[in-house]
């Protein structure tokens, strides 16, 4: 895929969303800052329910330098295509159909959207930004929280050590839509999180990334470790920077060796319950993952 | 001239939608609505319509979509039913606070439980407070007609809220009648093409669905129901317009029959009205002042036209496929308030009837009269019921 590499000398001193409320140390508000930096002001943008609508569409101090709509929680793959059809058929030129929606209003409530926006091969680019929990409401579980995490619906205690359950794979979920373009990523590798954007954009139909970006309030972590926190998780292993085109998996990212799990974990109170036998079961579902994606992806 | 056409009153809505020429369709199938939704995406196929037709996956989506279509400025249609009236009843008020002139059919269709795909009124008076203009029409000529003014009165700078056009399910939806279909050079004579400021502009972006905290909070809500007050106008200059056009008339917020001297008056919605109509001409042939009363629009709801017309009656009934239930059907209590509010003191009945599609005969509206003459001590009557203790 060709595509003019954007990097931190020539991205756009424009900024898009400013002035908003969201915590200090939001990952999410730089996932979506930046892909509005890539994309530009020709880019209409649709945010369902969630931390990015809750602080950036309040009346009258309102956030996007570019059109921006609040969706329906489960309406944001319905709302892009009903905004793509609309841009069509009034035959506007030379703009970009964008949602950005959380990891609850993605896997869980939303994920029936954004299967029909796929499936109707919509030119709209859909990015999930994930923070594992529904932060917004207050850190409850979503589909998208990882094992052992500890939210306020997942609480930890002597029988239950947080979440039981594991992420949902949601970029192979899209995947399996034969989706034309898909892309996991992270934010604190932000550049090829910009070029995934850029990738995205140039696609003829729909397009999918899946972004990590941390929530210190959720997570437990101080408010100047959220690119740290972001980049461990990498590093140790537990998120993977891949994509999706043309029919196959490519891995960008296939470290030499993993940092320590335990270290990124024991770094976040949301973990800090976890016994050395919880970590050997999410090290173990690591290299099950890591196993698989060596022999199918590479 | 347009041509005379016999079909159903599903094929009659959608005639009157490509009249309409609406850039974006949603649509998601269900019972009774299917027909039109059929026939729209066979107008897109042989381009007979120029529209973006959206399969969607669900009635949430489809009134998700119709948002995001209308919020580049396009003309939206949706069409449903029932059950998917109801799932997609979150985006009701989404999409009428955001003050976007989405038109939609609804097939009027019983809600589970119990399962039953047969008419009645209960799926949309269920959605009374969505802050849509609700209307409800008789015949297949009103519903090609209604489908093409409900843009009129939706687009309207004085109103800009969206309108659910209802068709009573089956028995209007299904039911083949002699249609006259405009031609297109007339309707669009009728309906200007649609230009609006409240959308997403390339060229001077905004930001739309924002929240508004409690300290502005009313204000919008205020706008959106001054809108709503403001449809009773609005409906007039159309329905003059429309008279103008097409040599045919469709009345205001309501439509009377034989009512001017009434001493008892039916008030009915959608197209029981028609039979209604052949027991008062029966009955007025035997002397008996009798009328009809057809109300077109529930909401906004036009209490000063029923209070005024209804007046001089000796007794009014409404007559409706609905239940809400614990109290009485919904369309009588805003016929009761309507009354109050005037200062009209008329007895009042509820014939509540039509549930699940039961069929509601000649016999049953002439009793319906009877019991308005005679006086009864019970104000609500379930139709061809007897005694509701009887029923377990």
């Amino acid at each position: 895929m060709m595509s003019d590499k954007i990097n931190a000398r020539n991205i756009t001193d424009n900024e898009f969303f400013y002035g908003h409320k969201a915590c200090a140390g939001c990952g999410g508000s730089l996932a979506v800052r930046m892909a509005l930096k890539t994309l530009g002001e020709r880019t209409f943008i649709a945010l369902p329910a969630g931390c990015m609508s809750a602080v950036g569409f309040n009346f009258p101090q309102l956030c996007f330098a570019n059109n921006a709509i609040i969706s329906t929680f489960a309406g944001t793959g319905s709302i892009l295509t009903g905004m793509a059809a609309g841009a069509k058929a009034l035959g506007l030129k030379d703009y970009h159909v964008l949602g950005m929606a959380g990891d609850g209003g993605t896997a869980d409530i939303g994920i029936q959207a954004l299967s029909g926006a796929i499936d109707r091969n919509d030119r709209v680019i859909y990015i999930c930004y994930d923070n594992e929990a529904y932060m917004n409401t207050g850190i409850q579980k979503s589909g998208l929280t990882p094992f052992g995490a500890r939210t306020t619906t997942t609480p930890a205690g002597k029988n239950e050590h947080g979440n039981l359950k594991n992420k949902k794979n949601m970029f192979e979920i899209v995947a399996a839509h034969d989706i034309p373009y898909a892309a996991t990523a992270s934010i604190a590798y932000i550049e090829d999180f910009i070029a995934k954007v850029k990738r995205a954009s140039e696609v003829d139909g729909p397009s999918y990334i899946h972004v990590i970006a941390p929530c210190p309030t959720g997570w437990g972590i101080p408010v100047d470790e959220t690119i740290n926190a972001a980049k461990k998780m990498v590093d140790c292993g537990l998120w993977y920077l891949a994509e999706y085109y043309a029919g196959e998996f490519h891995l960008n990212r296939d470290p030499k060796e993993f940092t320590d799990v335990s270290e990124y974990l024991r770094c976040q109170t949301r973990f800090a319950h976890l016994t050395d036998e919880d970590i050997e079961h999410i090290v173990e579902g690591r290299d099950a993952k890591w196993a698989k994606i060596r022999r199918e992806w590479i | 001239m347009g041509e005379r056409k016999f079909i159903s009153g599903n094929d009659a809505f959608a005639e009157g939608i490509r009249l309409a020429k609406p850039n974006v369709i949603s649509a998601y199938p269900i019972t009774p609505q299917t027909i039109v939704v059929e026939r729209l995406s066979e107008m897109v196929e042989d381009r007979s319509l120029k529209s973006e037709f959206i399969h969607v996956e669900s009635e949430h989506s489809a009134m998700s979509a119709a948002i995001g279509a209308a919020s580049v400025g396009a003309r939206t249609f949706t069409a449903t039913s029932s059950q998917g009236l109801l799932y997609m009843a979150e985006c009701l008020p989404y999409a009428a606070g955001g003050r976007f002139p989405i038109v939609m059919m609804n097939a009027n269709r019983s809600t589970a439980l119990p399962w039953n795909i047969y008419g009645d009124q209960r799926d949309s008076l269920s959605q009374l407070d969505s802050g849509w203009i609700q209307m409800y029409v008789e015949d297949a000529q009103e519903s090609l007609d209604m489908a093409l003014m409900s843009y009129y009165i939706a687009e309207h700078t004085d109103v800009m809220v969206p309108v659910m056009v209802n068709l009573d399910g089956f028995v209007l939806t299904h039911t083949y009648e002699a249609v006259d279909i405009p031609t297109q050079s007339q309707a669009d004579e009728f309906l200007p093409t649609y230009v609006t400021d409240n959308k997403m502009d390339l060229d001077n972006p905004v930001n739309m669905g924002f929240s508004v905290g409690p300290a502005d909070n009313e204000e919008f809500h205020l706008l959106h129901h001054k809108a709503m007050l403001r449809v009773k106008d609005v409906v007039k200059e159309a329905d003059e317009r429309f008279k103008q056009i097409f040599g045919r008339s469709h009345g205001t917020m309501t439509q009377g029959y034989r009512i001017e001297d009434a001493e008892y008056i039916l008030i009915t919605l959608g197209s029981i009205t028609g039979i209604a109509r052949e027991v008062v001409d029966e009955l007025r042939d035997r002397g008996v002042k009798v009328g009809v009363l057809k109300i077109r629009f529930v909401r906004p709801f036009p209490h000063e036209e029923i209070a005024a017309l209804v007046k001089g009656a000796k007794a009014i009934g409404t007559l409706e496929k609905d239940i809400s239930f614990g109290y009485e059907g919904t369309v009588y209590t805003n016929v009761n308030s309507a009354l109050i509010r005037n200062g009209v003191l008329v007895p009042s009945y509820n014939f509540i009837g039509g549930l699940g599609g039961r069929d509601i005969s000649y016999e049953d509206i002439k009793e319906c009269f009877g019991t308005l003459i005679k006086g009864n001590e019970e104000k609500e009557v379930w139709i061809g019921l007897g005694v509701v203790d009887d029923v377990r």
